[in-house]
């Protein structure tokens, strides 16, 4: 049992170690892209969920993960991808959304936008440069699936916002 | 296996497959950067669909063939999508029109197929639904601005609802298989939301300054793989690489 603890511990901290290729502040953790990390009788099972159906950075996610744990040996494991429960920007931590600010990306505000997205309901998004929350959207979809493209008024600089899904 | 099943899954994969692919022709042709950028996220998103359910498809069949040689290797006739998603790209208003038409038919059908029995469909749809309610109000939004904008916008667009409109009673004929699969509470019977449809659709053609033509007869086939013949030349490019080299990885 022991034993088992302390693999799992060591899995989730090598796992720490995979960046999303698209938004290189990010691991895989802190996105909340991986649900779940078990050992049944000694194979280790990682389970991932994608952030947008089509993201194109699953299949790099899936070869750095069998890469740093083949770097800590563990060659009998399995990676799980499961849609349910989907993904949500919720399940970013805090951390992370500090990071994506300090990167000049506009991190997702908490409590998923799905509803207020269809009651035509505009979210305050603050500009990671100059904090303003004087913003205007120019684009619905981004430099990737998961962002928007937003103008600030006030510093004049266009930049991403991770959309609440 | 399971073979209704299979099909069942199989159409929903081949509209979301047949979508993407004839929406990501627009891929560096979009009429501004802002929008090349958003079709080309669109049809990904459809792709990344089509992929989840032809996986799953291909785990049902059980014959070892994966979701690439389900959407590579098969001839029209054996694509079971709706033939509204299969029509060529035309103009921007038209592109916009059918995103409309069908974006807004989709999340009902995803809305629908949250409760279904089988567990699978069920959170592919809790998935997809939150990336499909971005393709509404993207399609919405443009059809205010074209049908409620220039004398030229305006008369394309509505141009563009009068030529597709025939296509839209497909969404809600329901044959054999979609019988079998409300039995048995796997799949969505469409008619039960087609007045929720109509609704949401005429709020937005209304505010844009647009009509709705007058129900006539509906095309039909698709979804027994009786296409139009754009598809064949669709498939002819999208899978020239497997057919002419098989087995080619990336």
């Amino acid at each position: 049992m022991l034993k088992g603890e302390l693999n799992t511990d060591l899995v989730w901290k090598q796992l720490a170690e995979v960046f999303d290729p698209e938004i290189p502040v990010l691991n895989i953790v802190d996105m909340g892209v991986v649900r779940d990390v078990q050992f049944v009788d000694e194979k280790c099972i990682v389970t991932i969920t994608p952030t947008y159906s089509g993201c194109p950075a699953m299949k790099t996610i899936e070869e750095d993960i069998r890469e740093v744990l083949e770097e800590k040996f563990i060659s009998n494991y399995e990676i799980r991808t499961v849609l349910s429960p989907p993904w949500t920007t919720d399940w970013m931590t805090d951390d992370a959304r500090e990071k994506l600010m300090q990167e000049g990306i506009s991190p997702p505000q908490k409590g998923s936008a799905d509803k207020s997205l269809l009651m035509g309901k505009v979210r305050d998004v603050k500009c990671p440069r100059c904090k303003s929350l004087n913003t205007k959207m120019i684009s619905q979809f981004g430099s990737t699936a998961c962002k928007s493209l937003y103008k600030c008024n006030d510093c004049s600089e266009p930049f991403d916002y991770f959309k609440c899904i | 296996m399971n073979q209704k099943l299979f099909e069942y899954v199989l159409r929903i994969a081949d509209n979301a497959l047949i979508y993407g692919q004839r929406l990501s022709e627009w891929c560096g042709h979009g009429p501004v950067l802002e929008e090349d950028i958003a079709l080309a996220n669109t049809s990904l998103d459809y792709i990344g669909q089509a992929t989840n359910l032809l996986k799953y498809a291909a785990e049902l069949e059980g014959k070892g063939r994966t979701e690439d040689d389900i959407a590579f290797l098969r001839d029209a006739w054996d694509f079971k999508n709706l033939l509204i998603v299969e029509l060529p790209n035309n103009d921007y208003a038209y592109t916009i029109a059918r995103q409309f038409f069908f974006a807004h038919w989709y999340l009902l059908f995803l809305e629908e197929l949250q409760s279904s029995s089988n567990e699978f469909l069920k959170g592919f749809a809790e998935k997809s639904i939150k990336e499909i309610r971005y393709h509404v109000q993207h399609a919405s939004d443009w059809m205010l601005r074209l049908g409620d904008g220039t004398e030229d916008s305006h008369a394309r667009m509505q141009n563009a609802v009068n030529q597709l409109w025939e296509f839209t009673p497909e969404f809600f004929m329901m044959d054999e298989l979609d019988q079998w699969a409300i039995a048995e509470n796997i799949g969505v019977n469409c008619e039960g939301f087609k007045a929720q449809w109509r609704h949401n659709i005429e709020s937005v053609i209304t505010e844009a300054t647009l009509v709705l033509p007058p129900d006539a007869w509906g095309q039909r086939g698709g979804r027994s793989g009786k296409h139009t013949e754009y598809l064949g030349l669709m498939l002819a490019e999208m899978q020239f690489l497997q057919r002419a080299y098989p087995g080619a990885k990336w």
